[in-house]
């Protein structure tokens, strides 16, 4: 058999059919495929990003803990210096007072020692008096040789 | 070749409808040589194809060629999940085949009549018929084969006493009276499932390929009316058979799902 029409009719209506199954139903199952590409290329990219997002989340928890470590370390620090100086200022505070009230005692003394030189001083110029008295046997005008006891008195 | 004037449409069918035979007519041995043929290079080629794109599945994004193979697994798992709620590792993958396969064999009812017919007949071989689906041979063979599966998940899913029991009892009742009726019965109604499967689509494919040879036989009319008649005619045919032998591609794979699950059900 060679070729002959009836051949080259059908080859015709084949070709045909072809351009239709090209036109009208190849576009429909193509969609479907692009379709359910792009669902899966969604998917995968959805996941992908969650994951990204983790690691994200993952690091930025381990920088805020870090920065909070070191803001603890930062006050802990303070707090010493601070008890530090506290203690220098009421170990300061506590030598001032010593001084002071030693200074005060100190004077305190002083002025009683020298009270009591006085009255010692007085008592024994009174003494001389009394003993000058018995040995003149008469009376020693005071008045008169007050000049003279004031002397006896600065010496002794 | 009976497309020829002296021929005539009657010995131009005739013709179209012999098939490449191993030895003569009404012989038990006479193999349709065709049939097995390109029932064989389209199941090759189908079962390549899928293994091919199987091999190279990525959970990534799938390329076009991956996305249509998944769609048509993913339509056929759907189907059948939907008639069958048990163990899918078998039935999936038969459902499979027998749809893609049936498809194919049915499409290569949309090639011109005379194409292959032709091209064979450059080799010297004169008689050549496209269509494995419109041989009978072949439908009740696959029909045959989906009997035995229902056999097979008979005695499998209720166990030899329990389809012995099932045949002889059901469905009119379990007195010995009743035996012999009942048996029949099923009898019938199993031997009716590959014959409806077989004939439904034999019967399809067969009138499907004969009114094309009807068609065609405007070509050879010998007016050009005619022949632009048969053009339109031919390709209208074809655009209606693309929807016919995809709805009977998919009515063997849903009826062999039910029948097979049928199987399983207990009466």
């Amino acid at each position: 058999m060679d070729i002959n029409a009836t051949l080259i009719g059908e080859m015709l209506s084949f070709a045909i059919l072809i351009w239709f199954s090209v036109q009208f139903i190849w576009p429909h199952i193509n969609k479907a495929i692009e379709e359910r590409q792009l669902k899966i290329a969604e998917g995968l990219d959805a996941a992908e990003r969650a994951r990204a997002e983790l690691r994200d989340a993952d690091s930025k928890v381990a920088a805020e803990i870090k920065v909070a470590r070191q803001q603890a370390a930062e006050i802990i620090d303070r707090a010493q210096q601070q008890a530090n100086q506290i203690l220098d200022k009421a170990r300061g505070d506590a030598i001032a007072e010593i001084n002071r009230l030693k200074a005060s005692a100190q004077d305190d003394i002083a002025s009683m020692a020298q009270r009591a030189r006085e009255e010692l001083r007085e008592k024994v110029g009174a003494l001389a008096v009394q003993g000058a008295t018995k040995i003149v046997q008469r009376e020693i005008d005071p008045a008169a040789h007050k000049a003279l006891l004031d002397q006896l008195a600065t010496e002794i | 070749m009976a497309s020829e004037p002296q021929g005539g449409l009657t010995e131009y069918i005739s013709h179209h409808l012999h098939f490449l035979q191993s030895t003569h007519d009404g012989d038990f041995w006479s193999v349709h040589i065709d049939s097995i043929t390109v029932s064989l290079v389209l199941g090759v080629l189908f079962s390549l194809w899928f293994w091919l794109k199987a091999r190279k599945a990525t959970a990534g994004v799938p390329g076009k060629g991956q996305a249509f193979v998944e769609l048509v697994l993913e339509f056929v798992d759907g189907q059948v999940k939907d008639v069958f709620h048990g163990d899918r590792r078998i039935l999936g993958p038969l459902a499979l085949t027998v749809f893609v396969w049936v498809f194919l064999m049915n499409a290569m009812d949309l090639l011109p009549v005379d194409l292959l017919p032709w091209i064979t007949q450059k080799f010297g071989v004169e008689h050549f018929r496209a269509v494995p689906t419109a041989d009978l041979s072949l439908t009740f063979a696959m029909s045959l084969t989906v009997l035995a599966l229902v056999i097979f998940y008979s005695f499998k899913a209720k166990g030899f006493g329990g389809y012995m029991h099932e045949l002889f009892t059901a469905p009119f009742g379990s007195s010995p009276f009743l035996w012999i009726p009942n048996f029949l019965l099923n009898l019938v109604e199993l031997l009716s499932k590959p014959v409806s499967l077989a004939m439904r689509l034999f019967g399809n494919m067969y009138a499907g390929e004969l009114v094309f040879m009807l068609i065609a036989g405007l070509f050879s009319a010998g007016s050009w009316a005619l022949y632009g008649m048969g053009i339109i005619g031919y390709t209208v045919w074809g655009l209606f058979h693309i929807l016919i032998i995809s709805i009977q591609a998919f009515i063997f794979m849903v009826l062999t799902v039910v029948y097979i699950s049928m199987a399983h059900d207990h009466h």
